[in-house]
């Protein structure tokens, strides 16, 4: 971010409780630019809804601010506020057709009638389904349902969109489709969106950027590489793809790098985010990253390990090994020549770079 | 190959490897399991039946069935199969009659008390006119001849008829022209002996027509007249009257004798009614039920004013109920709203305050309405104290329509409120939410996105309170005083108090079949799978 723009959507020092004992959203500050797709992360009760309905205006915030647009939305009533929202359940209105669903957003705005028809064709026809406008939305498939309410969503042509889990209720191949359409949209329209998940992989899929919730805090915002590649702590680490932890103390901090002692195991690691020597530290280590049997004096980190379980996945056979006191260590090997004759009981060496081992918090 | 080649062919049924059709094996392997479920459903089947069905065919049945006429009389109705309409029935109409009506046997008494009852709905006179003609009906089998003189001319009855023709019988003259009555009217006892008889010899009456009719035909009655015409100027009257319709009374004898316990058996109107009111299937009960009638052309006409009572019944019942509905929609939909918004442990509380009247026993909610209601009761005292009303001037608010309506609307409400709520707590929240999202003011997203899609639950409750009002009785026997009477407040009183219980039928009835009415429109406007009961 060279250019320093005003952001489109700012959360200024925002707090939620809902019982005055618990806050469910703490000190949140949050940009987000005009034209990005942001996405909240999270395990449920992490605060990433109670965000989004705050921007929708559906809760209000305890403390702080939600600017839009430079304006402050504290006290804009949710219809005022001009945000299309796409529903986990669609919300689809049951008792009208799918082209007054669509419809109905504009015949608010009192907008013509030959306006609303064109708007709404061209609504359905972007998400392909130009020809159902005249059916209930019940006897729509659910994946069309979910294109249905997000044309509704995008008809009134709103420059924010949010989405809360609108993927949740289809089947896996579906999902996954729809991700892509739903990016293809974005990157087509431009408009900013802001969507919540608890989907890792839909995360990674479609942001711009994603804001990791937990406990009611943004744990890391950061591109999808970013959020991976570097995570901050140990519980993006967790909570973003699959991880192997290594808990032990930090014995000696250099510069970038620190050596660890892991189960009387010394382990060099770069040094993210400890607490300086001496302290517990977990490290985090990508099952990818790790190499089998490499040649000597190529790692830094090289260990004796004995393989517990292999199971077989095709592109990868997902190897359990036991290795510096832990025995759920993960090792993906690729399904190439060079591991295919790996069995159980065997005794193996593991090893891994120095920087793909980071030493996070405890 | 072969395989492929079979299912090309034309279908044919599939078979088990024995042979057995595929149906027929499953039906086998089913027959178990469906006797068992028949077993199951039969004891409520049965109580069904024999409490519900039956009684409501039953009802059906007795507001057409119109057995007491052909039972009590079935020669007579017979006969009158024969009667073109025209003036008097033929005489076996009569003969019959009298038969039938003399039969002093227990069970006739109680078909013809029956009989007396059933034309009494038809003509007021009617149960009065069978009981006299009842107890006339055996004498008359007696001596048809002294009833029939009596119905020629009433003056035969009179108490100075006889004795003053006995004094003549003395006269040589008299014994000369009708030497047998002479004779027999000496055989009269008279006076003050023990044995004296208040009339004469039954033959009597029979040998003075005959001989009348021959003295006047030979001539010698011309003889006689004078004589008589002396001493009484009446009786000579009678005796020539007599004497020229002597053929005719011997020939009808039982007619006359009938004309003679009551003028109404000369009208042909009197048979015409009978004649209707005999064939074993009537639709007169439900003409009755809206203020219609026969008339005596068996037409259909209207009752005479003062006998119509059902139709503005039936009209009120339904304005009373359609008052009761809406004013149970109106205060049930913001009492459902909350319920259904509530968080549950709030709901449930509120819930369970909506249900107590359930708990309580009806005759106990509806007299404290009378408690509160009252002229002397707590609003109007209330209104009183705190000088909204002066104290000669309190609202009369029960014992009248008033009452009626706020008692019913009191009982009925849970069964608005109830559908209503359980279709409301299905309305995710999100509908709302997003309505406003799309830009919708509240207003706008509560009247085209909530209310449309509570329309199950309003048609539901409305549907329920209105057939429960329709035929709700104990609240208005109650509360309703005068003039806050419904229909099933009547339809008690006919099978109670009036016993007419073909009417109270055909009432029920057409009370039923208003609801089925009501359940098509409904049908056909709403839908009845939109329908939510719970």
């Amino acid at each position: 971010m060279a250019e320093k723009k005003t952001p489109f959507v700012q959360f200024v020092e925002v707090q939620k409780t809902y019982d005055g004992e618990i806050l469910v959203v703490k000190d949140l500050n949050l940009d987000i630019q005009a034209g990005e797709f942001v996405t909240m992360l999270g395990p449920s009760g992490s605060g990433k809804t109670t965000c989004l309905m705050m921007l929708a205006g559906f809760e209000t915030p305890t403390e702080g601010t939600i600017m839009l647009g430079g304006r402050e939305l504290n006290h804009v009533p949710p219809h005022k506020r001009g945000i299309g929202m796409v529903f986990q359940n669609y919300a689809l209105f049951p008792h009208m057709t799918v082209a007054e669903n669509l419809a109905f957003p504009l015949q608010v705005r009192k907008l013509s009638k030959a306006d609303t028809e064109a708007k709404v064709q061209r609504a359905l026809d972007m998400v392909e389904l130009g020809a159902f406008g005249g059916r209930r939305p019940g006897q729509l498939s659910g994946g069309q349902q979910q294109r249905v309410a997000l044309a509704r969503a995008l008809v009134f042509e709103p420059d924010l969109v949010l989405m809360d889990e609108p993927l949740g209720a289809l089947d896996k191949n579906l999902r996954e489709q729809m991700q892509y359409e739903i990016k293809h949209i974005h990157e087509q329209l431009g408009m900013t969106v802001v969507y919540v998940t608890h989907d890792q992989s839909e995360a990674l899929t479609m942001s711009d950027r994603i804001a990791v919730f937990n406990d009611g805090k943004i744990q890391q915002l950061a591109t999808p590489p970013d959020l991976y590649e570097r995570p901050d702590n140990a519980f993006v680490a967790e909570f973003i793809g699959e991880n192997n932890r290594l808990r032990g103390t930090v014995k000696e901090v250099n510069g970038t790098s620190c050596t660890v002692d892991v189960d009387g195991h010394i382990i060099q690691a770069l040094s993210v985010n400890h607490n300086g020597t001496g302290s517990q530290t977990t490290l985090s280590l990508r099952p990818e990253r790790v190499a089998l049997d490499p040649a000597p004096g190529s790692m830094p980190n090289v260990f004796d390990a004995k393989v517990e379980e292999l199971i077989y996945l095709g592109d990868h056979i997902r190897t359990r090994v036991s290795t510096c006191g832990d025995d759920e260590f993960i090792v993906k090997v690729p399904n190439s020549h060079a591991h295919a004759s790996l069995s159980r009981g065997q005794k193996v060496q593991v090893g891994w770079a120095l920087d793909d081992c980071r030493a996070l918090d405890a | 190959m072969a395989h492929a080649v079979e299912e090309a062919g034309p279908a044919r049924p599939l078979t088990m490897a024995d042979g057995t059709p595929l149906k027929v094996a499953l039906a086998r392997a089913t027959r178990r399991s469906k006797i068992r479920a028949f077993l199951l459903v039969a004891p409520l089947l049965l109580f069904i039946l024999v409490t519900f069905i039956f009684p409501i065919v039953d009802m059906l049945m007795r507001s057409v069935d119109n057995p007491e006429v052909n039972e009590a009389i079935p020669q007579t109705v017979a006969e009158l199969e024969n009667w073109d309409g025209e003036g008097l029935p033929q005489d076996a109409v009569f003969a019959a009659f009298i038969q039938e009506m003399g039969d002093r046997s227990e069970g006739q008494r109680r078909n013809i008390g029956r009989m007396g009852a059933r034309l009494n709905y038809e003509d007021g006179g009617f149960r009065s006119l069978i009981n006299k003609s009842q107890r006339a009906a055996a004498k008359i089998q007696d001596d048809p001849m002294q009833f029939a003189l009596v119905g020629f001319d009433e003056r035969w009855e009179d108490k100075a008829t006889w004795p003053t023709l006995d004094a003549l019988a003395e006269t040589p003259e008299f014994a000369e022209v009708l030497p047998e009555t002479a004779a027999l009217l000496r055989k009269w006892e008279t006076g003050n002996s023990p044995f004296a008889e208040k009339t004469p010899k039954p033959e009597t009456y029979p040998t003075l027509l005959t001989e009348l009719e021959s003295a006047q035909a030979d001539g010698s009655l011309d003889r006689l007249l004078p004589l008589v015409q002396a001493e009484n100027e009446e009786l000579a009257a009678l005796l020539e009257k007599t004497a020229t319709g002597a053929g005719e009374i011997r020939e009808n004898p039982l007619r006359f004798a009938l004309v003679g316990v009551d003028p109404d058996w000369g009208k042909p109107r009197t048979w015409t009614i009978i004649k209707q009111v005999s064939s074993p299937i009537t639709f007169s009960y439900y003409l009755n039920a809206v203020d219609r009638t026969y008339d005596i052309e068996g037409n259909i006409v209207m009752q005479p004013e003062w006998k119509q009572i059902y139709v503005q019944l039936f009209m009120k019942t339904i304005y009373v109920s359609i008052g009761v509905t809406v004013a149970c929609l109106i205060l049930a939909y913001p009492i459902s709203y909350l319920l259904a918004t509530l968080p549950p442990s709030k709901g449930n509380l509120l819930l369970i305050l909506v249900l107590l009247p359930f708990w309580t026993s009806l005759l106990v909610r509806t007299t404290s309405w009378i408690v509160l209601l009252q002229t002397q009761g707590v609003i109007n005292d209330t209104l009183v104290f705190l000088g909204i009303l002066s104290d000669d001037n309190r609202i009369e608010m029960i014992y009248n329509m008033t009452g009626t309506i706020i008692a019913m609307t009191h009982i009925l409400l849970p069964f608005m409120v109830l559908p209503m709520y359980s279709v409301m707590k299905t309305i995710s929240p999100s509908y709302m939410r997003a309505a406003r999202s799309l830009g919708a003011n509240p207003l706008i997203a509560f009247v085209r996105v909530y209310m449309p899609q509570t329309v199950p639950g309003i048609g539901a409750g409305s549907i329920l309170v209105f057939i429960l009002a329709i035929g709700y009785y104990i609240t208005p026997a109650l509360v309703g005083g005068q003039d806050g009477q419904l229909i099933s407040n009547f339809i008690a009183y006919h099978m109670q108090k009036s016993l007419n219980w073909g009417l109270a039928a055909a009432l029920g009835t057409i009370l039923l079949a208003g609801v089925l009415v009501m359940y098509w429109l409904y049908d056909r406007l709403v839908g009845i799978d939109n329908m939510k009961l719970g």
